[in-house]
């Protein structure tokens, strides 16, 4: 088969599908430099003033943090839970581990109003106020559900050998961790809370259910939208979280791949 | 396997007798044990913050709701509610079709996607999978917010075609509709769909195809009598993925469907916001939930059986 008949039909395609899955965002920067509080061709000119605005808010900077004291613990402990969690499904046999594993990833599939709305009963009954801090503990089920979906391909390929070898040898379980499996695995850990932080981040139903008086970024930015004049500073907003979030995940996504590259088990 | 740790125990285990002992003994002894102890902090989390609330949920659906004060109790009224009100059944059927939609689209585009870099993309082939992948982790909203821009009356498509001379006036149909919803949906949920198809084709034993080249099939035969049937696992999966999570979805509609493309998830909304009726948001999540389980069942089990008949 010739290089030009392996693209052919099909690679027309996939670059259009990727045309159609990157360009309607990239509206977003492009008109967050337009100098018209419009968003209309054609384009005015190039202006910094929506940037200018976004920082000067105090509304998107006090959001700008509250996210980050969401996105950060939810992270770490998400990571450290969903970690534990792909160690021992991958390294033991367990009776009932198919359902189990299962009830681990709903939060991948239960829409996210239900788990919004439960949440929020129960806050209620039980007298919680509302805070950054429901916001959390509505994140990390399903953050945690991702970081095992995560850890478990980095961890399919483990070479359970490396960690008997340090036994054999005379560590103990503590030595060994730190040692032999953590440097293993850390590639997946680093990915893990990249992409459990960039989920958390971004997340908006849970939020805007669960958030209280305190709006994460992406719940004041739909408070947002409403005001037709402020749409060209929520523009410079969203095309910074893109531009954030792009990074973070392409960082992670590197890692994650680095050396498991093309392994079919390794599960996307 | 033998486990290192296994030559340790019985001794241990001989000598003590307090409940402390025999735990630790067990730990020690029994592999499922030690998996169990490895996997219970992540299953406390997920039963207190996502079991045990949606099962409170069904509690709270049959509860009414007086001014301010929940009734607790187990009446059926809000079930009854939602049997007398069309409107509110017609928003359920509609989230259901426009789902349906949603992921018959999303599978048909994303499957080529997904076939092509598992089979025609040899070098570089990490750059088209991180490619795919990044806009999952992405922001959400966003994807969505950047079609209401898109379609909006004076947006970018109505301006653009206006700058061109192909339009007079800007094309309303195009905002606020059903439609809309389905072409944001699609869009948003993009690449939910091209990773599961993706493993379940890179998956497929390639001698299985060199054979049945050998064997005289035509690639066209080869695609539907190997490829296809092997990779359906996939599909099932990416359609779930889709399915399930835009039922429920209501920040697209918010945003692009306009009265005519509400869809379930703003009637539940609303029930904790301006109408303050929680249980009949509660029952409306239960019934909504029911509706999707119920889908799914039919879908697994017709799936399974044309899968079965093939072989």
């Amino acid at each position: 088969m010739s290089t030009k008949n392996k693209f052919g039909a099909l690679g027309v395609f996939a670059v259009s599908y990727l045309a159609f899955v990157y360009i309607p965002v990239l509206f977003l920067p492009l008109f967050s430099f337009n100098d018209s509080i419009y968003v209309a061709f054609p384009l005015k000119g190039f202006t910094m003033q929506w940037y200018y605005e976004a920082f000067q808010s105090d509304g998107l900077m006090s959001s700008l943090k509250n996210s980050f004291k969401v996105g950060v613990p939810v992270a770490i402990l998400s990571t450290a839970l969903g970690t534990l969690a792909a160690k021992a499904v991958t390294r033991y046999r367990m009776p009932g581990k198919a359902p189990v594993m299962s009830f681990i990833m709903t939060p991948l599939v239960v829409p996210g109003i239900i788990v919004g709305v439960a949440l929020l009963i129960i806050a209620n009954m039980i007298g919680v106020t509302l805070s950054l801090f429901t916001i959390a503990i509505a994140h990390v089920p399903m953050c945690a559900a991702f970081s095992m979906w995560i850890m478990i391909s980095r961890l399919e390929g483990f070479d359970k050998s490396m960690e008997e070898a340090s036994f054999d040898l005379g560590e103990g379980a503590w030595m060994t961790f730190w040692r032999v499996t953590f440097p293993l695995i850390l590639p997946g850990i680093i990915a893990s809370l990249l992409l459990t932080f960039t989920i958390s981040f971004d997340e908006f139903i849970l939020a805007s259910f669960l958030g209280g008086s305190e709006p994460t970024l992406p719940v004041y930015m739909w408070s947002q939208l409403r005001f037709p004049n402020t749409l060209p500073r929520v523009l410079a907003l969203g095309a910074m979280i893109l531009v954030v979030s792009f990074v973070l995940v392409y960082f992670a996504e590197w890692f994650r791949r680095r050396g498991t590259q093309i392994k079919t088990s390794s599960g996307v | 396997m033998v486990d290192r740790s296994l030559a340790l125990p019985d001794s241990v285990a001989k000598k003590t007798t307090g409940p402390f002992q025999w735990l630790k003994s067990m730990y020690l002894r029994s592999e499922p044990f030690r998996g169990y102890v490895m996997l219970s902090p992540t299953l406390l989390i997920m039963i207190v913050a996502l079991g045990a609330p949606v099962l409170f949920l069904f509690v709270v659906s049959f509860w009414t709701q007086h001014l301010l004060d929940f009734t607790p109790g187990f009446v059926f009224d809000n079930y009854i509610t939602f049997l007398e009100k069309g409107n509110y059944q017609n928003l359920l059927w509609r989230s259901i079709k426009i789902s349906g939609f949603v992921t018959i689209l999303t599978v048909l585009l994303a499957y080529p996607m997904a076939y092509f870099i598992a089979f025609r993309v040899t070098k570089n082939k990490l750059i088209w999978i991180i490619l795919i992948t990044v806009p999952f982790w992405t922001s959400y909203l966003l994807r969505v917010f950047a079609w209401k821009i898109i379609l909006g009356y004076n947006g970018v498509v109505n301006s653009g075609l206006a700058e061109l001379g192909w339009i007079e006036a800007p094309l309303e149909f195009i905002l606020y509709n059903p439609f809309a919803v389905v072409v944001t949906l699609a869009h948003a949920w993009a690449a939910f769909a091209i990773l599961p198809i993706y493993v379940s084709l890179e998956k497929i034993d390639r001698s299985l195809l060199e054979a049945a080249t050998d064997l005289g099939d035509t690639p066209r035969q080869r695609f539907f009598r190997i490829t296809l049937p092997l990779s359906m696992a996939g599909v099932v999966a990416a359609s779930l993925l889709v399915f399930i999570p835009t039922v429920g979805d209501f920040v697209t509609p918010a945003l692009v469907g306009g009265p005519k493309g509400l869809m379930i998830g703003n009637l539940i909304q609303l029930q904790f916001a301006k109408a303050n009726n929680w249980p009949m948001g509660a029952a409306l999540s239960v019934i909504s939930l029911m509706a999707i389980t119920g889908i799914v069942c039919a879908f697994l089990w017709f799936t399974k059986r044309i899968r079965t008949q093939d072989l």
